[in-house]
């Protein structure tokens, strides 16, 4: 079911093995999980007092249509989460450059993605308009930053 | 007008790439059409009755000579000749192939021109006031405000899988030429001791639930707008129905949270927001505003006008609006030409038009959302030769907010969501009423038609609304009176049991002749319902 | 009668299964019976049709008439434009769809 990870993942570090907890048990009595998955619905915020604690949030996508995933992810990401975020599920290629510019490191297809189209869909835009979860630490620099500086 | 730097030309050049391979590999079979389908929709390519259809986006209806030469061309070029004008101040054209696609947007990127996000779930073409940089009464002119939003809203990562459709409307007068009550997001630019800002509206909307926008924000300077939109769309995108495509729109959201509670989660949202520093420098705002200085005008312009042709004097008084600037004025060119298709223009027509902006309004143009065109920036001393052109054209309808200048969407004609056909109701209503004179004589009386509940006519928000149903298999109409999407913003009220096509030609005539009978001076069509209210109508119609 | 009717995938023209192809005419549907919904999804699969779907419709002299006004005007052409459809020479083509 997991497509070979080794394209989509864009992180240095090994990943990471621990299954995930999901988001209530991990509230309830599962403090001491390292990874938890989250769904469209669950409240991302919650998990934020936990980030430091936690090597890996998974967050599902049950149809690619359900944008919540994306929101979930900048929050995490907004929120100081450094770990890895892995977006779960129905995602095709073309969703992966917004996921990656939301906070997305890692990416569990349900469906194989080709590595040659993911490879062109990521290369092919050099400039954004807004800032995202990529524009933290200083990163990608939004259009209106290099107009301006 | 603004106009791109290297940045916007390599987003909308990287676009017509990525859309160039996802046709290919659609038609390759390497996606299905359920997969392709949003990524097409978010190109503004529908497939409809006869073909696909692609809905090019007019940046808040604004567009030069150029631009408006390259519309004609891709009518001439990839479709049959003709376009038609949406009521979100963008041009559709019926008749693409799918393989032409990429080639088309190709094209329209070479004059800056895209179709970027004017389907799907996402945030869609900014529309604003036709008359921007023109009308006396705005306080500034709203249009950098859409451009800074246009580009925050282009491939937003977080908000381009929202639970559904988002359409934000920028003014800055108190007239609301633009409908912006009746949008997600409402934004009127007013002035404060001196500083300039906006007022937010959130969760209006038309459709299978009409609503009328609450005031969420009171006023927001713009270096804090982005922001805030942000927050008011994060919102959206985390707690927005998913579960019933019918309950998705904001709209939903704001009434089922109650305006108060939407307000205060935008605002604790808001809080988090602002600390990411999303907000582009005052410096952004200045740059996009300098592009929409006034074109140069000349003081000295005359602003007498020659009467004696009576047509002339007719259409003048009917379609010529005031300019701020002494000696100019502001034309508006009807497409709602009696028992014509309300809105479609040929691709001859958009040439003309071309021409006639370049030659005497500052090149350039704009796209009402009542489905008419602009020239802003007239000289009173040009307005004859100007008719004579529109006349040989034939673009001098004189019908301006007349009962014949319909909105009508497209309807089953040409789109695959309709129940009933609006085009040949608009042609009768038209005809029937073609007299110029009495429609002078009837006044202000704007007939909205939609032929399905997706209500793209903005049936609710006409004086005179008319809905197309599908009654056991056979077309019927609803007729709805007394809304409108002005700042006297109202929603319409069914009379009663529906209609057949002549049935509703009828029945309408008999609203207008109740009118004419109660009507006190000064009053409006819309002014008089709101006085007598719905039932001398109902009795006149069903007696 | 069932007939199945979609839209070619690279042009968008609409299309009527004949029994083993596809036309742009409706006169030369064929009634696809029981295995409408099958012939359909396989056709679909083969990208030989996008979005087809099943429609009822009667056999008269003229060919076969869909049951609904929508396929109708699919059939046809934009009753508001006759010069557009695929009968632009023919003053009666419009009261078929009506």
């Amino acid at each position: 079911m997991v497509d070979d990870i080794a394209h989509l993942r864009f992180r240095e570090d090994s990943p990471h093995e621990e299954p995930a907890v999901t988001l209530d048990s991990f509230l309830a009595d599962q403090a001491n999980a390292t990874a938890v998955r989250i769904e469209p619905g669950d409240d991302a915020r919650l998990l934020a007092p936990y980030i430091e604690r936690l090597a890996l949030v998974e967050v599902s996508f049950p149809t690619f249509r359900d944008g919540r995933g994306y929101s979930v992810a900048r929050i995490l990401r907004e929120a100081g989460y450094r770990g890895e975020l892995r977006a779960q599920g129905d995602v095709l290629v073309d969703q992966v450059p917004l996921m990656r510019r939301c906070g997305f490191d890692s990416f569990a297809p349900t469906a194989a993605i080709d590595p040659e189209v993911l490879r062109r869909s990521l290369d092919r835009y050099d400039y954004h308009y807004q800032k995202a979860a990529d524009s933290l630490d200083g990163g990608v620099q939004p259009i209106w930053k290099l107009r301006h500086g | 007008m603004y106009k791109y730097d290297e940045y916007d030309q390599a987003v909308v050049d990287a676009r017509v790439d990525e859309f160039r391979d996802q046709v290919r590999r659609r038609l390759a079979g390497e996606i299905t059409e359920d997969q392709f389908k949003p990524l097409r929709l978010m190109n503004g390519l529908y497939l409809q009755l006869h073909a696909y259809m692609l809905r090019v986006a007019v940046p808040y209806g604004t567009l030069d000579s150029r631009q408006m030469r390259m519309l004609a061309h891709i009518a001439r070029t990839y479709d049959r000749g003709y376009g038609h004008f949406t009521t979100r101040q963008n041009i559709q054209y019926n008749w693409i192939k799918l393989e032409d696609a990429p080639d088309i947007l190709a094209e329209l990127a070479t004059v800056e021109m895209h179709a970027i996000q004017t389907s799907g779930n996402c945030i869609r073409n900014i529309s604003s006031d036709q008359f921007a940089g023109a009308a006396a009464d705005e306080v500034a002119d709203p249009r950098p405000w859409a451009e800074l939003l246009r580009q925050w809203s282009t491939f937003h990562p977080e908000f381009s899988y929202l639970p559904r459709k988002f359409k934000i409307a920028v003014i800055a007068a108190d007239e609301d030429r633009a409908a912006m009550r009746l949008h997600d997001i409402g934004i009127q630019l007013l002035r404060r001791d001196g500083v300039l800002g906006a007022k937010i509206f959130v969760g209006g909307g038309m459709g299978r639930t009409p609503m009328i926008a609450p005031e969420i924000k009171d006023f927001i300077t713009a270096d804090d707008l982005m922001s805030y939109l942000e927050a008011c769309l994060r919102v959206y995108n985390r707690y927005g129905r998913r579960d019933n495509i019918y309950k998705a729109r904001i709209k939903i959201l704001i009434h089922e949270l109650g305006a108060d509670e939407y307000r205060r989660q935008v605002e604790e949202e808001f809080a988090q927001v602002k600390q990411l520093g999303i907000d582009p420098p005052a410096a952004e705002l200045e740059r996009i505003s300098a592009m929409f200085a006034s074109p140069p005008f000349d003081p000295a312009a005359d602003d007498e006008v020659d009467r004696s042709d009576p047509d002339f004097a007719v259409w003048l008084d009917q379609n010529v609006r005031q300019h701020k600037q002494r000696g100019y004025a502001i034309v508006n060119i009807s497409l709602k030409p009696v028992g014509g298709i309300p809105g479609d223009a040929s691709a001859e027509q958009i040439d003309v038009m071309a021409d006639l902006a370049e030659r005497f309004s500052a090149n350039e143009l704009r796209v009402t959302h009542a489905q008419n065109i602009v020239l802003p920036h007239v000289r009173i001393a040009d307005l004859k030769l100007i008719w004579d052109q529109l006349v040989e054209a034939r673009l001098a309808e004189a019908n301006l907010d007349l009962i014949s200048d319909i909105i009508a969407c497209p309807g089953l004609d040409y789109c695959s969501l309709a129940n009933a056909r609006s085009i040949p109701v608009a042609q009768k209503i038209a005809q029937r009423f073609a007299d110029p004179a009495r429609q002078r004589d009837l006044g202000e009386l704007k007939l909205k038609i939609s032929g399905c509940i997706n209500a793209c006519g903005h049936h609710h928000a006409g004086h005179i609304g008319i809905l197309g149903v599908d009654r056991k298999g056979t077309e019927n109409y609803q007729l709805l009176l007394g809304g409108s999407g002005a700042e006297d913003v109202s929603l319409g009220k069914i009379t009663g049991p529906g209609f057949d096509e002549d049935g509703v030609v009828d029945a309408i005539e008999r609203v207008t002749d109740t009118y004419i009978a109660v009507r006190q001076k000064g009053e409006r069509f819309v002014d008089t319902y709101r006085r007598v209210g719905m039932e001398p109508f109902k009795e006149a119609i069903y007696g | 009668m069932k007939l199945i009717t979609g839209n070619d995938l690279a042009t968008g023209d609409v299309v009527w299964w004949t029994g083993d192809d596809w036309s742009r005419h409706v006169e030369d549907a064929k009634d696809a019976g029981e295995q409408a919904e099958a012939i359909a999804r396989e056709q679909e699969a083969a990208r030989r049709v996008n979005v087809p779907y099943v429609i009822e419709a009667t056999a008269t002299a003229e060919g076969p008439r869909p049951a609904h006004i929508k396929d109708r005007i699919r059939a046809l052409g934009p009753t508001v434009r006759p010069d557009l459809t695929l009968k632009p020479a023919d003053p009666t083509a419009g009261s078929w769809v009506i």
